[in-house]
């Protein structure tokens, strides 16, 4: 296939600090030697935020996506125009990761309507008759770690058929008491949420119990502010009847690429990362019990 | 060829001792140079009494014949038995059929054999004895160690013997080099506590503390249980397997980067779903299902190997999810057996993925590495899968896709796997249905115990969480499922039995005594507990148990009937009492009590069971009447509708338990239910296999020979019964066998000097075992050897009676022998009582015996069934007949025969023989006679039978008969030197030089070469064998050294002469 372009991170998981250096290499291959016009790398790191349909119009959501935020932007000419000789050639490369003024690098984040990304793109110019070529690669933002210790700050809760919210037919539930304790409700994000849940009664045989991580997204615009839950994940912690006033660990790990921790800019928001748990009843399609 | 026994030594008897003569040929091979030896028999015991005879010698004395024809006066006194002699006599074939067709031939050259005298020729070869004094060198004196060293050494209070040559002058090179220690002897020493304490105490320390942590052989590993569950979970109902899965296009291309990956799989995903990948294989046999599930295992591999990690992954988690799912319940541990080893499988290529990519060029990780040594593009990759795990939306896939991949925890941190047991542990009480759980925690044990034996902690949590959700199996989720699957009680607790059985086995392993009680003190707490006694029972150490076997049978009598049953309980603590010993005062209680149980029990198969086990315990502590009092029971309980007929396993079980405990085999077979129990067994393959069970125990632990009626009855129905099996399909391996184990019994019977008694037990033995021809082998050996042993007894004088006796014997050999198929057996056994009927002076029947023997040659095919395969028969034959000739010296001429009769019908039908066209093996028999023929010349025989006069002192060197030996041997001579014409052609040179040098050299041997035309002879011969150059110049010129070397002896002057004559060819 002739010239092929790569880009290689130093780090194996590609995470970096604000104010780390990044370094790595890219490598151009080839069998016969590759005249060029230049090769230049860039850093690109921007928020994108989409409009849901939800809180705007379907059309609206479509056209009027808000505008792209840039937090870093900078290109360099790694190589003058010239010639590669034919096999591997390897130009390393370091930046360190700073932005300009006032802005924030924030976390990497794949969200539902807030996008946050970082790519190092390495392009290679050439002459009219060989198209130029192109090679992105992401690299992750991770904040610092929270200097001080965090404090945990545990819940109680309890779930009976009284303390569920969007219930229709109350008389329809089934009896059912459910105890149970999260060991802290603000997380650190590396570190698994755990609890403990205890069935002290149920009439129906219980079907399965599980555990939803739901987060919510506010995009700031002209019209206003669109704020929106989603669901990230999804973790069954019971399956079947389980035994009655027995512990059922919660245990959930966050997914890092999908959850980041709460931020709140003026443009946009990424809310807090909230569990719930769903029991189903074995009898009807499930109402479901939310904490 | 038959093993040495009766015949051969009978005949070695009669020579001379044989002791002597070897060390006579010994001598003679060192002394000869090139030994003008032609092709014999290497191995047979006989056939080395011509060859001895046919070596040079120095001189020969010539002494006048005394005596004149007056050897024929005594024959017939000698042949004074032929009146009454055996059935042999109808056989006897009239006269020397061939005798013209030799003797027709015009003879070229006379022969003259050359006169021996065979006891100057052994006195003078012999080496000198010398006594050697004590103390002497001699290279085959054993290493002495020297009294004074011993005591040193034991003075010294070391366990090493330092074994030294002993005080000879010449120092044994094999302990010179050892410099006087053995190496064995050294391990012992430096394994002395006090050498190396100091060197080796840090290790061995260390090797202690891991000795705790580490499963040691007396572990019962997975791998066992697996077969046993697969075996006893099974079911006639109709499985299905639901799995939801991609069918995979492969993933082409590599990602761009880590965002469009994500993107493509989960399109990929979708597309998947629109395509309906969900699967439902409905109304699968059992067998279907395993064969999918082993496909799932191929395809996993296959992912795997062409790099498609996403797909093997979803593989695994659709396979654990089928755990989750216990329709057909009685199913569920078959199925956990065959989806945990897809997991264990996955589990493994996982780490030995990540394995892989911790070698970098240089250097590979040790076994135990520190996860500091592992690279960051491991670990990444490492903690990837974990997260993807961990995102597993369902709880039991999740957990057992975790479990799987435990090991893998050594990568990321030391501690890791010590902080994800326990969490797993606590993950199974989100799994509501008992049995599904209690099998999730048997894994993880399972798991745990591969990765983590030391981490005992989590084993007991995992027990301990069982109990508490014990009571759960009696809850109305539970009920209520079995009622729809239609299952009852006592079938859904045994399910349990093998998930439980692993956990109580893997905590118990090397447990303190404190934590099994603790343990089963818990258990007794729990209401409805059979079940959890029967896991303790089957798991805990057998000591433990048997000590308790009292207690134990109390708390098996207070469980509930309903529940779980009761024949298992008994069954689990019968296998411990198998293997320990409970309390000498308990004993016949235990029984008692148990039995009183077993007896009750009315399946037929659930009965036999428990009392398989428990036969052990009987036969190990109890005599022959409470054995008998339970075989007695056994029979009550299987006989009605023939029940035996489903449960042949155990009751084989049961006799293999019983004859393993009774060795006495008077005393087995004096146990009155024994034989009735064999009765049992009507099934033949079945019958014949408790048989052959029970004659392989009676030869391995019988030792004296015995002649007990119990003993003989009861063996002779067994291996009747064996011997019928055989039919046109049994494979020859079978026949073989049965065979030997026949053979084994015949052989450990023996009534003493009851000869007749002995005799008509091998008629009866004929009869029997009629179609198996090693045991008609066997049978004449034995009659063979009896006869000998007869002859021993009356020392070589039968009297009337015994010399009837002996020719019954023979009679026997005679009629048994043309039943057999084999040829060449039939010839040697021929052979072999031809030998044994002249030992005992019966010459008619021994005559008949040669003459069989000479009619069944020319019926030898020209190739054998060796071992399967065709082998050509004729270096057999060559073989045999040197063996032949070699007792042909010995027999004496019949008086209404001619002479040397017998000689002559055999060369006749060597000539008739179809030999094979390229071959000289007629030639080479032709030299034998030669030799033999030589040999008959001689004034007195190289050796005799005793009591029986050969044709030495029947003839006393009559020149007659001389004459006759004469001629037949020109004719011999002529047929020699015919055949070597015939090799004159190009490709045959080189076999006519060798052909033509062994003949001169038997006419070194065994010739008169003062005699010219036949100092002639060889002097051409000599030429012959040089003319194409194709001689071995080294062999020719010993040949002639030693001829100038034995020149020099007295009488043998005339050889200088030729000597002189026999030119070298010079190589050119």
């Amino acid at each position: 296939m002739g010239t092929s372009l790569d880009i290689k991170i130093k780090r194996a998981n590609k995470v970096y600090h604000a104010g780390e250096m990044l370094s790595g290499v890219v490598v151009v291959s080839g069998k016969d030697p590759v005249q060029h016009q230049g090769l230049f790398l860039t850093v690109e790191g921007t928020v994108n935020l989409q409009l849901s349909a939800k809180s705007v119009g379907v059309f609206e959501a479509f056209y009027n996506s808000v505008k792209p935020i840039q937090i870093i932007n900078s290109t360099i000419e790694m190589v003058k125009p010239g010639k590669f000789p034919p096999g591997k050639t390897e130009i390393p490369f370091e930046f360190p990761l700073h932005v300009k003024g006032n802005k924030v690098l924030y976390e990497t984040y794949h969200g539902v309507f807030v996008n946050i990304q970082y790519t190092l793109r390495c392009d290679m110019k050439r002459s009219l008759l060989a198209k130029d070529l192109t090679k992105t690669c992401e690299f992750i933002v991770h904040s610092a770690p929270q200097k001080g210790k965090l404090t945990p700050s545990p819940v109680d809760f309890t779930i009976t058929p009284e303390t569920l919210q969007n219930v229709k037919e109350r008389a329809l539930l089934p009896k059912f008491l459910i105890r149970g304790h999260l060991n802290s409700t603000n997380c650190v994000i590396t570190q698994p949420l755990t609890g403990e849940l205890v069935v002290e009664s149920s009439e129906a045989a219980i079907r399965s119990i599980e555990l939803q991580l739901v987060r919510v997204e506010t995009c700031g615009c002209a019209e206003g502010y669109a704020r929106d839950a989603t669901e990230i994940q999804n973790i069954q912690i019971a399956d079947g009847d389980v035994c009655r006033s027995l512990s059922v660990p919660i245990y959930m790990v966050f997914p890092r690429l999908f959850t980041c921790p709460t931020l709140e800019t003026t443009n946009f928001k990424v809310g807090k990362a909230r569990p719930q748990e769903d029991t189903e009843a074995a009898l009807h399609g499930g109402p479901e019990a939310r904490n | 060829m038959a093993p040495a026994d009766g015949a051969a030594w009978a005949l070695r008897e009669g020579a001379c001792p044989s002791q002597s003569w070897r060390r006579g040929r010994c001598s003679l091979g060192s002394a000869g140079g090139s030994l003008p030896l032609t092709i014999m028999a290497p191995t047979d015991g006989a056939a080395w009494a011509l060859r001895s005879g046919a070596c040079p010698s120095q001189s020969w004395r010539r002494r006048a014949a005394r005596r004149g024809l007056c050897g024929r006066a005594t024959a017939p006194h000698n042949h004074g038995g032929r009146g009454r002699a055996g059935p042999g006599r109808e056989l006897r074939t009239g006269g020397p059929r061939r005798r013209g067709h030799v003797t027709g031939k015009m003879a070229v050259f006379p022969w003259h054999s050359r006169h021996r005298n065979y006891k100057a020729e052994f006195a003078s070869c012999r080496l000198e004895a010398v006594p050697l004094e004590f103390g002497d060198y001699h290279p085959l004196k054993p290493i002495t160690v020297t009294e004074s060293k011993t005591k040193k050494v034991s003075r010294k209070g070391s366990t090493s013997s330092t074994s030294s040559s002993s005080s000879s002058s010449v120092v044994d090179p094999l302990s010179s080099v050892l410099d006087g220690t053995d190496p064995l002897s050294m391990f012992a020493a430096t394994a002395d506590p006090a050498a190396t304490a100091a060197a080796t105490d840090s290790s061995r320390k260390k090797r202690e503390r891991e000795d705790n942590s580490i499963i040691g052989s007396d572990f019962e590993p997975w791998a066992s249980k697996r077969g046993e569950i697969l075996a006893r979970y099974t079911t006639t109902e109709k499985l299905s397997i639901n799995l939801f899965m991609g069918s995979e296009k492969g993933k082409a291309g590599t990602a761009t980067s880590a965002m469009s990956e994500k993107v493509r799989t989960r399109l990929e995903e979708l597309d998947d779903f629109e395509e309906g990948s969900q699967k439902e294989l409905l109304n699968l046999t059992q067998q279907d299902y395993v064969n999918r599930i082993e496909e799932l295992n191929q395809s996993l591999k296959d992912a795997w190997a062409s790099d498609q990690k996403v797909k093997a992954l979803k593989i695994v988690i659709q396979c654990s999810k089928l755990l989750s799912d216990t329709s057909v319940i009685q199913f569920y541990p078959s199925k956990f057996v065959l989806i945990t080893d897809i997991l264990d499988t996955f589990g493994k290529l996982v780490y030995e993925r990540i394995f892989s990519m911790c070698v970098d060029n240089r250097s590979v990780l040790p076994d135990h590495f520190s996860p500091e040594n592992v690279n960051d593009t491991a670990k990444e990759t490492c903690l990837n899968w974990f997260f993807k795990i961990a995102s597993i939306r369902e709880l039991i896939p999740r957990f057992y896709v975790e479990a799987s991949i435990l090991k893998c925890n050594k990568f990321l941190s030391k501690t890791g796997i010590s902080e994800c047991l326990p969490r797993l542990t606590c993950m199974i009480r989100g799994i509501g249905d008992p049995l599904v759980s209690v099998y999730a925690r048997a894994y993880l044990c399972r798991v745990g115990m591969e990765v983590a034996p030391h981490l005992k902690e989590s084993l007991n949590k995992n027990f301990f969480d069982f109990l508490l959700t014990f009571k759960q199996i009696h809850g109305d989720t539970v009920q209520n499922q079995l009622v729809v699957q239609g299952v009852e009680l006592p079938s859904y607790l045994p399910l349990y039995s093998p998930a439980m059985d692993w956990i109580f086995q893997c905590i118990s392993y090397h447990a303190p005594e404190t934590l099994l009680t603790e343990m089963m003190e818990r258990c007794k707490k729990l209401g409805n507990n059979a079940l959890l006694l029967n896991s303790v029972m089957s798991a805990f150490r057998a000591e433990f148990i048997a000590t308790r076997s009292m207690d134990f049978i109390g708390m098996i009598k207070e469980c509930d009937e309903s529940g779980f049953p009761k024949h298992l309980l008994f069954r689990s603590l019968g296998l411990n009492l198998a293997l320990a010993d409970p309390p000498e005062s308990d004993r016949l209680q235990i029984l008692n009590e148990a039995w009183k149980v077993i007896t009750k029990l009315k399946n037929p198969q659930d009965y036999v069971n428990c009392a398989e086990v428990w036969v052990e315990y009987t036969c190990k502590h109890f005599t022959k009447r409470e054995v008998s009092t339970v075989l007695a029971d056994v029979i009550k309980h299987m006989t009605p509708d023939r029940a035996f007929e489903d449960s042949y396993p155990q009751l084989q079980s049961i006799i293999k338990k019983v004859i393993a405990h009774f060795h006495d085999f008077s005393v087995l077979f004096s146990v009155e239910k024994f034989l009735p129990f064999l009765d049992m067994f009507q099934k033949e393959s079945v019958r014949v296999e408790v048989c052959k069970c029970i004659m392989e125990v009676f030869i391995k632990h019988q030792q004296e020979p015995t002649k007990d009626p119990v003993i003989l009855n009861a063996l002779l129905h067994v291996c009747k019964t064996m011997h019928d099996s055989v039919n046109a399909l049994t494979l020859e391996d079978e026949k073989r066998m049965l065979a030997y184990l026949i053979n084994g019994f015949i052989k450990m019977v023996s009534f003493g000097r009851d000869f007749e008694q002995q005799l008509s037990f091998y008629v009866e033995a004929r009869s029997m075992f009629c179609n198996l021809e090693p045991v008609l082998v066997q049978l004449i050996h034995s009659v063979n050897r009896l006869a000998m042993e007869t002859r021993k007894v009356m020392k070589g004088n039968h009297s009337r009676k015994t010399a009837a006796f002996v020719r019954a014997c023979v009679a026997y050999c005679f009629i048994t022998i043309p039943s057999l198929v084999g040829i060449f057996a039939r010839l040697n056994l021929y052979l072999h009582s031809g030998q044994v009927a002249l030992a005992n002076q019966c010459l008619s029947q021994a005559d008949a015996f040669f003459k069989a023997a000479i009619s069944l040659i020319p019926e030898v095919p020209k190739m054998i069934n060796i071992d399967g395969k065709m082998r050509p028969s004729e270096s057999f034959l060559l073989e045999f007949l040197c063996n032949f000739f070699s007792t042909l010296l010995i027999v004496p001429d019949h008086p209404e025969h001619g002479v040397l009769s017998l000689v002559r019908e055999l060369l006749g039908v060597i000539q008739d023989y179809t030999w094979e066209d390229n071959s000289d093996d007629k030639v080479r028999i032709y030299t034998c006679v030669l030799h033999l023929l030589s040999a008959m010349s001689q004034e007195t025989y190289l050796y005799h039978v005793d009591k029986v006069d050969s044709n030495d002192s029947l003839y006393g060197g009559d020149s007659k008969f001389l004459a006759e030996n004469n001629k037949l041997c020109e004719t011999v001579m002529a047929q020699i030197l015919e055949h070597l014409k015939t090799l004159a052609k190009d490709e045959a040179l080189k076999r006519q030089s060798s052909l033509g040098l062994s003949f001169f050299n038997s006419i070194l041997a065994h010739g008169d070469l003062r005699n010219n035309r036949l100092n002639q002879l060889s002097v051409n011969l000599w030429h012959l064998a040089q003319r194409h150059g194709c001689a071995d110049t080294r062999t020719m010129v010993k040949t002639l050294e030693y001829i100038k070397k034995r020149s020099r002896q007295p009488d043998m002057g005339h050889l200088t002469e030729l000597a002189l004559r026999l030119p070298l060819q010079t190589r050119t």
